[in-house]
């Protein structure tokens, strides 16, 4: 094929979903080229379109949605107007498809080579035999451990960072000229998204892929894609091509969208040599039944300071959190309040000890009760804490809201299933003031958020620990919300604290192994950063030296 | 398989210990009947030297946990006891009278049961083939005007009582356009055909009951299924819309079809009581009734524990096909 | 030569639906978008296209042409009552307060049509007394056993729906039998939801040795199937009871309470199982709130959907269970008006229906009455699954 044909054209396209018997327009006439060989980012945050408008680009809907208008040319072929077997041949054989969740979009009932195969063997691509040798060589090309034997496994048998790599190689078993990526690194640990960035990256460089990179993540962006189109709420933003997007992005949306990262507040002094912490763990040891979790952790927060407890998942971050709340007992150690010890079990404390640490949860879908108002749910714990009722009761909650920038009169009738994510989340902020405590552990309280409300979730955060003095464990997985907003980071891996200090001593080197592992793999806003990690890291590059010799 | 081994083996003894339970429960809500059985055999005008010889027969005088032992005994070699109807007649007629027509429990039973197996066979050979294609089909056109006709169809099929449709076939099968017989008084040197002409109604009655649970469990089982991402991976992979069914879908739902048919054939037994009665066919079923109305205990613990026992291997077969059928066990890490 | 002519239909339908395909792909449509259905149409779909047209003309020849009696009644009574749904929901959409006009704009016609039912229920049997032209038992000299009333087939006025073998009017009987039958049923329910509900929320919310007490009991209950147990129980309870004709049916509600609240245990632990793991119960939890703040104020209004629903399942199950034992003559008992037994005492009628179908419709009114209330409540209650089913994408 010529080298800079247009493969895919998009003119105008117009994507409805189905509500309530009414049709909606999610996608708003969008335009897209992609020439042969060419990577192009789509990002946006959650309800931008995004993965709509990648299955579009296959001629593909899904249940409930239909595209209403515009064209979508594939290589000179009309694909919303084909029909369903011009279609079908093209699937899978020209233009394949990475899912974002490996582990569910393998069939669990067949052997992970088998899937690979099929397309090549189905379209008459290759036979079986070739494209079982194809299959294993690709599984080498993309790093994958044992590429000879992994194909025989079946899908549950296999991580999912190896499922995700085993997938890439599905979608390149017929060599297609276009594959869309939908979100694969997103399911994925820090430390592993590396891997399977690279080797996506390599793969499609050395095959000459045209790719279409679905992301809400910039960072991931910047490293795989030619170029970037900026979506929102169905409506194209701006396109640029990587390096100009990222130093000058144009529109106010992509510039809100760039500043996110930068948010940081002024670290606070240490606390004071010898001052007693608000909470201190002590040689804690839980485990769950008998499966050990958590193996002699010690850390303290101090009055008006906020750690971060980082980690990726499993390494008992949560765990130390029920510890001090006493939804579960450490079997050796203990977690002292305010220099006093705290009774193991929550059930044992004090209506006072249990005011004094509110906790802010992750879902803020399960964390309010649906069925009550907010007033209801913001009111329940100033009348059970502080005695409150009445007129008294209203003007505490009316306060609250003020607190976290939300206007009483119109909110406080309301169900939350009538609040957006992040109002959700201020309205769990509100229930844990009420209770006008010292200490709040916030758990992963931003990642289910799009990454500009989490900014203000956080800024909202850092403002009410200076009016109120409150102390902050900061919960998280995501580095960049650490730089943000602690003052001392834990790093926690396995059950075990692995490093603890003051912030600024965190993010400079020397380093502890595994938090230069946690810190690098944090993919970063500059096109260059995943060569030169990789380079870094002395990853043989296998695509690199391809490219070169090609 | 080790693993897919040692869980069926506990589902199996789980069975077993369930079975065991059941046996207790009605051995045991047998024993809360008031008075004596010897009495309630004979009625009040009998005679002391009577009762006391039926109670000497019956065993009754030992204690409940011999007598249950006893009755435990007797199941496990094929001996349900001396049904009331057998003891009166002999009390009557002497020891070494001719029975008669009137035998033990297990000879009213065993050929009773075969015309009941007989039946449900019948009904579960146009039942299951009938509604898997059915189910599969609301599936595939879910949200179709088919799909929703048969919502409907199945909803109004599934609430009905048994007799309803009973009198409704009979009317319009048997009075209206006479092409089977309203009754199914089939006898043992039927020939086949015969039989199975005498027991069509009730077997379509039985069909239109469980054909609608069936294709509403398939239904659901598949539309769950076809939403999942890796249908969805098949379908953007290019392959011809059989192919993703057959390859992708199939030997995903046939754990919960499986499930389906054999819960199915569970319900089927006890649907079989009613629908008996209606129709006079000689099964179980109807046996069971008569004997609940004459209070005749050895032939209602009898009946009571066979149905138990069917209803029992038939989820444990549901149970331990869906565990075989999951490529997670059959294949763990 | 039936087998033939079978035969015959069979090749044509799929004669037909291979036509319908050939021309559809071929034919330019007004809409763009009904080409392509049709082009990419596949044989499946096109036979079923063709099988609609049958049943169609079926229906058609059925209706018009041999003119079977009760295939027109059905036909009458099925478009009737859809039309009075179909009505019921335009009023709903259009009176009443804001909310409840929104509840009608989403209802289907079944469910509309399944409200009216119950609600017509509801008033039948609350005002039975009222409503009925005789007493339950009352005995007239004169048998008729021809519904209708009309004089000129052999019917009387006096009695609409005539009257049973034994000279008591069918109309009052069927009414009354609507008090009896549909308010035994309900309080049957209401006993296992409490009986079931209670238990399961405790299980739930306390787990522990209490929760695997619960359940093995429930898992022994559960094993025998519910109607043979209910019969096997039954026999005791009728033995106990002796003559005594309203403990019979005490007995028997609260066997059937106790068998049916089996799955409302099962449903309302599993409920209860997962709004317990929320992390809101957690906050309340950790507040220091009582069980009983919990179990009332943060679990039971988040479980009254899935609740109703399964109040409206148990309910047709009971009062199908109910029906089932008084048609076997060991349910509710007479001289009490009740649909199962009426079924029973008037079946040996079906068989007239060669000669007079109007008489073999007297069975046919009861099992009706019995299946139409079964039948609008399933209704009512896949829509109500549906709706939170719908909710929770």
């Amino acid at each position: 094929m010529d080298e800079n044909a247009q493969l895919l054209k998009i003119r105008g396209l117009r994507i409805e979903g189905r509500t309530d018997e009414t049709w909606i327009q999610i996608v708003n006439g969008v335009d897209l080229d992609l020439k042969a060989g060419e990577v192009l980012g789509l990002i946006g945050e959650s309800g931008a379109g995004k993965s709509t408008i990648g299955l579009a680009a296959m001629g593909f809907t899904r249940d409930g949605c239909r595209i209403s208008g515009g064209t979508v040319e594939f290589d000179g072929i009309d694909l919303v107007n084909a029909d369903a077997a011009t279609k079908r041949s093209l699937l899978g054989k020209r233009i394949a498809y990475v899912a974002q969740s490996a582990a569910a979009s393998f069939n669990p009932a067949h052997k992970i080579l088998d899937q690979h195969t099929e397309a090549p063997v189905q379209h008459g691509v290759m036979p079986r035999q070739k494209s079982q040798e194809d299959a294993i060589e690709l599984y080498g090309k993309l790093r994958l451990p044992n590429p000879g034997e992994i194909g025989f496994r079946y899908p549950h048998q296999v991580s999912g960072g190896q499922l995700q790599r085993a997938m890439t190689a599905m979608a390149m078993s017929c060599r297609p000229d276009l594959i869309i990526f939908d979100e694969p690194t997103t399911a994925l640990d820090v430390t592993t998204q590396i891997e399977v960035l690279a080797s996506i990256r390599d793969i499609v460089e050395q095959f000459n892929t045209a790719a279409v990179y679905i992301t809400h993540d910039l960072a991931v962006v910047a490293q795989m894609a030619d170029k970037i189109k900026v979506l929102l709420k169905g409506d194209q933003v701006e396109e640029a091509d990587t390096r100009t997007m990222l130093s000058n992005p144009v529109e106010d949306y992509t510039k809100s969208l760039w500043a996110v990262r930068s948010f940081k507040r002024n670290q606070k002094q240490l606390a004071a040599e010898g001052s007693v912490p608000v909470v201190e763990l002590r040689n804690v040891t839980a485990a769950y039944g008998k499966v050990p979790v958590l193996h002699d952790v010690s850390f303290s927060i101090h009055s008006g300071r906020t750690v971060a407890v980082v980690g990726e998942s499993g390494s008992g971050k949560s765990t130390a959190a029920r510890c001090i709340t006493g939804l579960l007992q450490p079997g050796e150690g203990e977690v002292l309040f305010d220099g006093n010890v705290l009774p193991a079990d929550y059930r044992k404390r004090s209506k006072d000890q249990l005011r004094q640490a509110q906790m802010i949860y992750q879902m803020a879908d399960t964390a309010l009760n649906p069925r009550k108002p907010i007033s209801e749910i913001v009111g329940r714990p100033v009348e059970f804490y502080l005695g409150l009722k009445g007129a008294e009761k209203r003007r505490k909650v009316d306060e609250l809201m003020e607190q976290i920038e939300m206007e009483p009169a119109q909110y406080i009738h309301r169900l939350p299933s009538e609040l957006s994510g992040g109002q959700k989340q201020r309205i769990g902020i509100a229930r844990a003031l009420a209770a006008e405590p010292k200490f709040i552990i916030c758990d992963e309280v931003t990642s289910a958020l799009d990454q500009l409300v989490a900014e203000g979730i956080l800024k909202l955060l850092a403002r009410l620990q200076d009016e109120l003095d409150l102390s902050y464990m900061f919960i998280t997985h995501d580095l960049a919300t650490v730089r943000s907003i602690a003052d001392e980071v834990v790093v926690m891996k396995e059950g075990r604290v692995v490093e603890a200090g003051p912030k600024g001593e965190m993010f400079t080197p020397p380093h502890h192994p595994y938090t230069d592992l946690l810190l690098s793999s944090v993919p970063e806003m500059d096109p260059d950063w995943l060569d030169s990690l990789l380079e870094r890291r002395g990853i043989a590059n296998g695509g690199e030296a391809e490219r070169v010799g090609v | 398989m080790g693993m897919v081994g040692a869980i069926v083996l506990k589902r199996l003894a789980l069975g077993v210990l369930t079975l065991f339970v059941v046996s207790l429960l009605i051995f045991g809500s047998v024993n809360m009947l008031p008075g004596d059985f010897a009495q309630a055999i004979l009625g009040q005008g009998a005679t002391p030297e009577a009762v006391e010889s039926i109670r000497e027969d019956l065993g009754l005088n030992d204690p409940a946990w011999v007598r249950y032992l006893g009755w435990l005994g007797g199941i496990l070699t094929g001996d349900f006891g001396v049904s009331f109807a057998q003891a009166n007649f002999l009390a009557y007629a002497g020891e070494n009278a001719d029975l008669g027509g009137i035998g033990s429990v297990a000879d009213q039973l065993i050929p009773r049961f075969k015309n009941t197996l007989f039946l449900a066979g019948v009904s579960a050979a146009i039942a299951v083939p009938l509604s898997l294609c059915l189910g599969v089909l609301a599936a595939l056109f879910a949200n179709s005007v088919y799909d929703r006709a048969v919502n409907i169809f199945t909803l109004s099929s599934i609430s009905s009582p048994e007799f309803f449709l009973a009198y409704i076939l009979i009317l319009f099968l048997a009075v209206l356009n006479p092409v089977f017989p309203s009754l199914s008084n089939v006898f043992a040197d039927m020939s086949f055909g015969e039989k199975l002409n005498r027991t069509m109604l009730p077997a379509l009655t039985l069909t239109l009951v469980v054909t609608a649970h069936m294709m509403r469990m398939t239904r659901a089982a598949i539309v769950n299924l076809m939403a999942s991402p890796y249908i969805e991976m098949a379908r953007l992979k290019g392959l011809n819309p059989l192919r993703v069914i057959v390859t992708h879908a199939l030997p995903n739902a046939l754990a919960p079809i499986i499930n389906v048919v054999a819960l199915n054939l569970a319900y089927l037994i006890t649907g079989v009581v009613v629908v008996e009665v209606v129709f006079v066919y000689p099964g179980i079923g109807q046996l069971f009734v008569d004997s609940v109305k004459l209070r005749d205990v050895p032939v209602v613990q009898a009946c009571c524990l066979i149905f138990a026992a069917a209803y029992i291997l038939l989820n444990l077969l549901a149970d331990v096909m869906s565990i075989l059928s999951n490529p997670r066990l059959r294949h763990p890490k | 030569m039936q087998i033939l002519t079978i035969l015959a239909w069979i090749v044509a339908i799929f004669a037909v639906g291979w036509v319908f395909r050939f021309f559809g792909r071929r034919i330019s449509w007004p809409r763009e978008s009904q080409q392509i259905y049709f082009r990419d149409m596949s044989y499946l779909v096109a036979l079923g296209f063709a099988l609609g047209l049958f049943a169609i003309y079926w229906s058609f020849d059925f209706y018009f042409i041999r003119e079977v009696k009760f295939f027109q009644w059905a036909v009458q009574g099925i478009i009737g009552f859809s039309i009075l749904g179909y009505l019921f929901r335009y009023a709903g959409r259009n009176l009443g307060t804001e909310g409840s006009k929104k509840l009608f704009r989403q209802m289907p016609v079944t469910a509309a049509f399944g409200l009216l039912v119950i609600l017509f229920y509801v008033v039948v049997a609350v005002f039975a007394d009222l409503v009925a032209p005789y007493g339950q038992d009352e005995i007239f000299e004169k048998i008729n056993v021809l519904p209708g009333g009309n004089p000129e087939l052999g019917g009387d006025p006096r009695f609409p729906l005539g009257t049973d073998q034994l000279g008591r009017d069918l109309m009052s009987r069927l009414i009354y039998g609507a008090q009896n039958t549909v308010g035994i049923a309900f309080a049957t329910t209401c006993l296992a939801f409490f009986l079931g509900g209670a238990v399961g929320f405790l299980a739930a919310t306390l787990g522990g040795w209490f929760d695997q007490v619960a359940s093995r009991i429930v898992d022994a209950l559960m094993a025998i199937p519910q109607l043979i147990f209910a019969l096997l129980l039954m026999t005791i309870a009728t033995a106990w009871a002796g003559s005594n004709k309203t403990l019979i049916m005490v007995y028997m509600v609260v066997i059937i309470a106790v068998l049916d609240s089996t799955r409302v245990y099962r449903l309302a632990r599993a409920v209860g199982q997962n709004i317990v793991v929320m992390d809101y119960i957690e906050a309340a939890k950790l507040r220091g709130e009582t069980l009983a703040y919990l179990v009332f104020r943060e679990i039971l209004p988040n479980a009254t959907a899935p609740l109703l629903a399964e109040f409206g399942l148990r309910f047709c199950f009971v009062f199908l269970t109910i029906a089932a034992l008084s048609f076997l003559g060991i349910g509710i008992q007479p001289p009490l008006a009740d649909w199962g037994t009426m079924v029973r005492d008037l079946s040996q009628f079906i068989n007239f229906a060669a000669f007079s179908p109007l008489t073999a419709a007297l069975p046919l009114l009861a099992a009706g009455a019995i299946a139409l209330l079964t039948v609008g409540v399933n209704f009512v209650v896949d829509w109500m699954l549906h709706k939170t089913s719908g909710l929770k994408d």
